[in-house]
């Protein structure tokens, strides 16, 4: 296995909502789409970026002697990050006490090292029924590391799963099909206006995509995030049926929408609009599961 | 599920958990009389039978209203009998027992007086913790108050054992044909010891007529009863009561019902003789009623109802037995009222199949519906063990109360081969107390003290003294600069561990010896093994196994603290040895860096990481093999545990602040769980860290595990649960048990954050460490909480 790191921001063991089992689920950084929903802002951008939680910040200033790119500013009662000249390099997340500096992202696993970690709880996996997940982000933004990474898996016997948006070109698919015993594959809005106004793309590459994978017999589950005043009125369920019926995969995940990621869009210094958006209450829950599965899905609710 | 209880256990229940816990002076009363009798006049081991004849046939008896089994240590449910002969409390304890907020003892102005003008008098330079208090050597007294290490056995007795299948074939009149038959075969021309053996044997002989007696008074009281009964549901109860009793403890059960009876006579006979740790435990009880579950049944005596019921009826009267007082010490490392009698239900049966029946079932039936402090209750796993019975078990479990425990059979086996047991008394053994292996029957396990390891450490740091004492309770090991190597440094902790062990078991000699010669219990002896065959008594070396048990503590802060040295100090020079003690000394005040650096910067056991767990299994091989085949004064030889019960806390308030970032008088950690807050990873990789301890070389060890409701919820939590132990278990894990976080300790994890790092919540769809996550959804998490617990 070459040395080429992939980008990551996370390595998550006994992960229960990702798959069958227990599983390990590797976030790759770097995401084509911007849910406005999207509760892992630190995942959308590719490299490695800065978290500062100023709740945390005890204000000691030992953050400034070591910035290279003063990046840094200290005012009297405030400390602020200038996200323009900041390059990330974690010196200060080093020198902070106060666990308010993170870096989101790295490359210091190579994949050889990656499988190492991942193999660390292959006894859970083969007890379970479990193994990997790649998630990000958009794992398959970064083909080469992962093909390599899940070819290296597939070869210790372990399960394989591809947690994706399915907005990259389908060469990547078909690079990464022998390889993955099982797709994740995210569907937000069945119509292509309303999903770029909400995710900046529209959908017609990924319904695409899911089709040409679905048709090389690819294992598919759907997973359709589910927000009051987006996706959850009836119209647009009847739309998402309509769209998704004359294809293969049955397997149906529900993911209600939840509020996590507000504080690390603060974190990250951004602003998010998200304000419009809510958790379709558990009674439409119910109802929009009833739905599909009349129209003949094997409905879930949650990962 | 949701259990009814019919209204004769509701009502038992509701009396057993409402009544108040208060010190009985009868049993102290009986015995003074009987000595001021009989002492001077016989020698020691009929003394003491005599003494447990005197109180047998005359204690008060309890037969409660709508009681099936009978029988109560002292007058009434919740009352605790004391035991001068081993201590002989003081007019002040019985005020701090009385007044004390948690584990108190009522006591009444009439035992006020009793203990005062009768008791007192007679015990205050009688009782054995006076004698081995003033045996033991200084430097044992200065270890012993500056919290080096606990004794076990300075207000209670050796026990810690559990009764196997004999009192289910045979009753004391048989037990009393076999001390005849052995008397008989005493070479008095050639065996140096008959004499020592015939005083024996003849205390075993009236300690069965002692037992008889008291079953021949209950079969009166219950047909006296039944006289004046005037229901008749109850009237035929009471005859049956009455009818059970004549048959046992005088012969073997016959019936399910007296087969419960039996046990409970056997218990009350071992903690009224004496007052040893762990009480007395049924062992594999599942096992042992099976054949008289089945033939009941297809009697007709029996419904799986009724066995319900009185299966129920059984947790009561061990739920009547609080721990007796205790005080001092012992009071701080066993802080509780639990007398932990532990049950072991599943595992594998004496010729190695699946030990899972139809009583195992409704035994986890009786726990759940029951959810009493005592028994405990715990599940041994074996590989063969049905994933139904593991997944039955998990769903009581994950509703948060701690019972039952896991236990791994196959190591329980593994560890008991490998401490020279039979593979036949080691399948049919198990664990009791808290986690402690043992061949049930036939084998005295003494505990004798907990080891505060961390605390070693502490005085390797300070060359044998201790700062929080001002003695100099270790050798000179050399001072902080003398270190050229974290070599040199630990060997230097490895010489003040064999200095601390060799002070322990010195005194443990000595002690031992007291037992043997002043406490023999005859009437324990008699279900012992091989006891009546050897005609030696149980704390003299009777039992076909003898192991001495020396408890390690605080192995989490140990292999953090060493960890944080060699990587700080000697790897990476961030600071010196000298440095880092001035740190300690300042309890970390104005030393934030290095606080940083040790609690966030350095390697720590429990993330399965192999820097920080080389530092555990380090510790632990210098701590086992410091213990482990030395020999103690009964021809067995020391082991090592590794649990705390409460002693984690008492011996973190002896201490300074620890080099891995504990604060002074922070508790250390317990078993072998990883410090608080020091694992990250979720529980998978504690789990690997823990398993690279060598479970099998010791006698028990105790995982704690936990989650919120959320993680091991509906099926999939089952499911999870399983499978988490199943691993544990294939790595040769000893013990895991399950704690489902409430909303209290949420609301302190808020609080205190950086002592909950470890603490693993389910979001929504994923889950997430609690400390990261933002203040609002701690709240609605804590909310959430609320509502799922209890399910």
């Amino acid at each position: 296995m070459n040395d080429s790191a992939p980008v990551i921001f996370n390595l998550q063991r006994f992960c229960l909502h990702d798959g069958p089992g227990i599983r390990t689920t590797i976030f790759f950084k770097g995401c084509p789409l911007r849910c406005r929903w999207c509760h892992n802002p630190e995942s959308q951008q590719f490299t490695p970026e800065l978290l500062f939680d100023e709740e945390k910040c005890g204000g000691c200033r030992r953050c400034l002697e070591v910035c290279p790119t003063g990046a840094i500013q200290a005012s009297a009662n405030e400390m602020r990050q200038d996200r323009q000249q900041c390059i990330a390099c974690g010196r200060c997340v080093e020198r902070c006490w106060q666990g308010a500096r993170t870096l989101a992202g790295h490359t210091r696993f190579t994949p050889d090292k990656l499988l190492q970690e991942i193999l660390k709880d292959r006894m859970f996996y083969e007890e379970s029924g479990g193994g990997v997940t790649f998630s990000g982000g958009e794992a398959l933004c970064q083909p080469g590391p992962l093909e390599q990474l899940t070819r290296a898996c597939k070869e210790q016997g372990l399960h394989v799963a591809m947690d994706t948006c399915g907005h990259v070109p389908f060469s990547v698919f078909e690079r990464l099909l022998p390889w993955t015993d099982l797709f994740l594959y995210d569907v937000k809005h069945p119509d292509p206006e309303p999903h770029r106004h909400y995710t900046g793309q529209d959908n017609t590459l990924i319904l695409d995509n899911l089709k040409k994978l679905a048709a090389a017999g690819a294992t598919i589950a759907l997973r359709l995030p589910l927000i009051e005043g987006v996706n959850a009125d009836d119209a647009t369920i009847e739309a998402f049926i309509a769209r998704l019926s004359p294809l293969s995969p049955r397997q149906l995940h529900l993911l209600p929408y939840h509020t996590t990621g507000a504080s690390k869009y603060q974190r990250l210094g951004r602003t998010t609009s998200r304000e419009a958006l809510a958790a379709p209450s558990p009674e439409r829950l119910d109802t929009i599961s009833c739905r599909f599965t009349a129209a003949g899905f094997s409905t879930h609710i949650g990962g | 599920m949701e259990h009814r209880l019919s209204p004769r256990v509701q009502k038992l229940r509701e009396e057993s958990l409402a009544a108040i816990p208060h010190l009985s002076t009868e049993r102290a009363e009986l015995i003074t009389a009987a000595c001021r009798r009989y002492a001077g006049t016989v020698e020691t081991p009929l003394l003491r039978a005599l003494i447990f004849q005197h109180l047998l046939e005359n204690k008060k008896l309890w037969l409660g209203d709508g009681e099936l089994i009978v029988g109560e240590k002292a007058e009434q449910p919740q009352w605790s009998p004391s035991f001068p002969e081993l201590c002989c409390h003081t007019m002040e304890d019985l005020t701090v027992m009385d007044q004390r907020d948690k584990i108190f003892f009522r006591v009444t102005d009439n035992a006020r007086q009793v203990q005062e003008k009768e008791i007192i008098p007679y015990w205050q330079n009688r009782s054995l913790r006076q004698r081995i208090l003033g045996r033991m050597t200084p430097e044992w007294r200065s270890c012993y108050e500056s919290g080096i290490f606990t004794e076990f056995m300075e207000q209670r007795g050796p026990g810690h054992s559990v009764a196997d299948g004999k009192i289910y074939q045979k009753g004391f009149l048989d037990f009393k044909a076999d001390i005849t038959a052995a008397l008989a075969d005493l070479d008095t021309l050639r065996d140096p010891q008959a004499y020592e053996k015939r005083l024996e044997l003849e205390a075993m002989s009236v300690c069965c007529d002692a037992i008889i007696t008291l079953g021949r008074r209950y079969a009166e009281r219950a047909r006296e009863l039944a006289a004046a009964a005037t229901d008749p549901a109850r009237k035929a109860e009471l005859l049956q009561i009455a009818a059970n009793c004549d048959v046992v403890p005088a012969h073997a059960p016959q019936t399910f019902h007296q087969a419960l009876q039996m046990y409970w006579f056997l218990h009350l006979g071992v903690t009224i003789e004496l007052n040893p740790w762990d009480a007395l435990s049924p062992g594999r009880l599942d096992q042992h009623l099976h054949p008289f579950y089945q033939q009941d049944l297809a009697a007709g005596r029996l419904t799986r109802e009724s066995a319900l019921e009185l299966l129920q009826c059984f947790w009561v009267k061990f739920n009547n037995q609080p721990a007796p007082p205790k005080v001092g010490i012992t009071l701080k490392e066993s802080g509780t009222y639990t007398d932990f009698v532990n049950l072991n239900t599943g595992g594998i049966t004496a010729d190695g199949t699946d030990g899972v029946n139809a009583v195992s079932y409704l035994i986890l039936e009786t726990m759940d519906s029951m959810r009493l402090l005592q028994p405990s209750s715990n599940v041994q796993i074996s590989r063969k063990t049905p994933l139904h019975f593991l997944k039955k078990a998990c769903a009581i479990s994950r509703k948060g109360w701690g019972q039952p425990a896991f236990y791994n059979t196959e190591a329980i086996v593994q560890e008991l081969l490998n401490a020279g047991k039979t593979l036949a008394d080691a399948r049919q053994g198990g664990a009791s107390g808290c986690v402690e292996t043992g061949a049930f029957g036939k084998e005295a396990y003494i505990l004798t003290g907990y080891l505060n390891l961390p605390k070693i450490l502490e005085l390797t740091l300070n060359n044998g003294f201790d700062k929080i004492s001002g003695r100099q309770l270790g050798p000179q090991t050399g001072q902080p600069e003398d270190f050229a190597s974290y070599e040199e440094f630990f060997a230097a902790f490895r010489c003040q561990l064999r200095y601390f062990v060799d002070v322990k078991v010195q005194g443990n000699n000595v002690i031992e010896q007291i037992y043997a010669h002043h406490m023999p219990v005859p009437f324990f002896s008699i279900v012992i093994d091989d006891c009546i065959q050897k005609g030696r008594d149980y704390n003299a070396g009777g039992a076909r196994y003898n192991t001495n048990y020396i408890q390690g503590v605080g192995i989490g802060t140990l292999a953090d603290s060493l960890a944080a040295i060699r990587h700080n100090v000697y790897e990476r020079q961030h600071f010196t040895l000298s440095e880092l003690i001035q740190a300690l000394d300042a309890n970390f005040n104005g030393y934030e860096e290095i606080y940083h650096a040790v609690r966030e910067k350095s390697p720590r056991y429990g993330n399965d990481d192999d820097v920080a767990d080389q530092r555990m299994q380090e510790a632990f091989r210098a701590f086992h093999d410091e213990v482990t085949g030395r020999p103690n004064t009964k021809g067995g030889q020391y082991r090592i545990d590794m649990l705390p019960t409460t002693c984690h806390v008492y011996f973190g308030s002896v201490m300074g602040a620890s080099p891995n970032g504990r604060r002074r008088g922070k508790p250390v950690s317990e078993g072998i769980s990883p410090d608080k807050g020091a694992d990250r990873l979720g529980p998978t990789a504690v789990i690997k860290s823990a398993a690279k301890m060598d479970h099998l070389m010791t006698g028990g060890t105790l995982l704690n595990q936990k989650f919120t409701p959320a993680v091991v919820a509906g099926e999939q939590g089952l499911d999870n649960m399983a499978n988490l132990i199943r691993s544990y278990f294939s790595l040769d894990g000893h013990h895991v048990q399950f704690n489902v976080i409430d909303r209290q300790t949420l609301l302190d994890a808020q609080q205190h954050p950086e002592e909950y790092k470890d603490l693993i919540v389910r979001v929504a769809g994923y889950s997430d460490h609690f400390h990261n996550l933002s203040r609002e959804l701690q709240d609605e998490i804590i909310e959430r909480t609320e509502q799922s617990f209890g399910s």
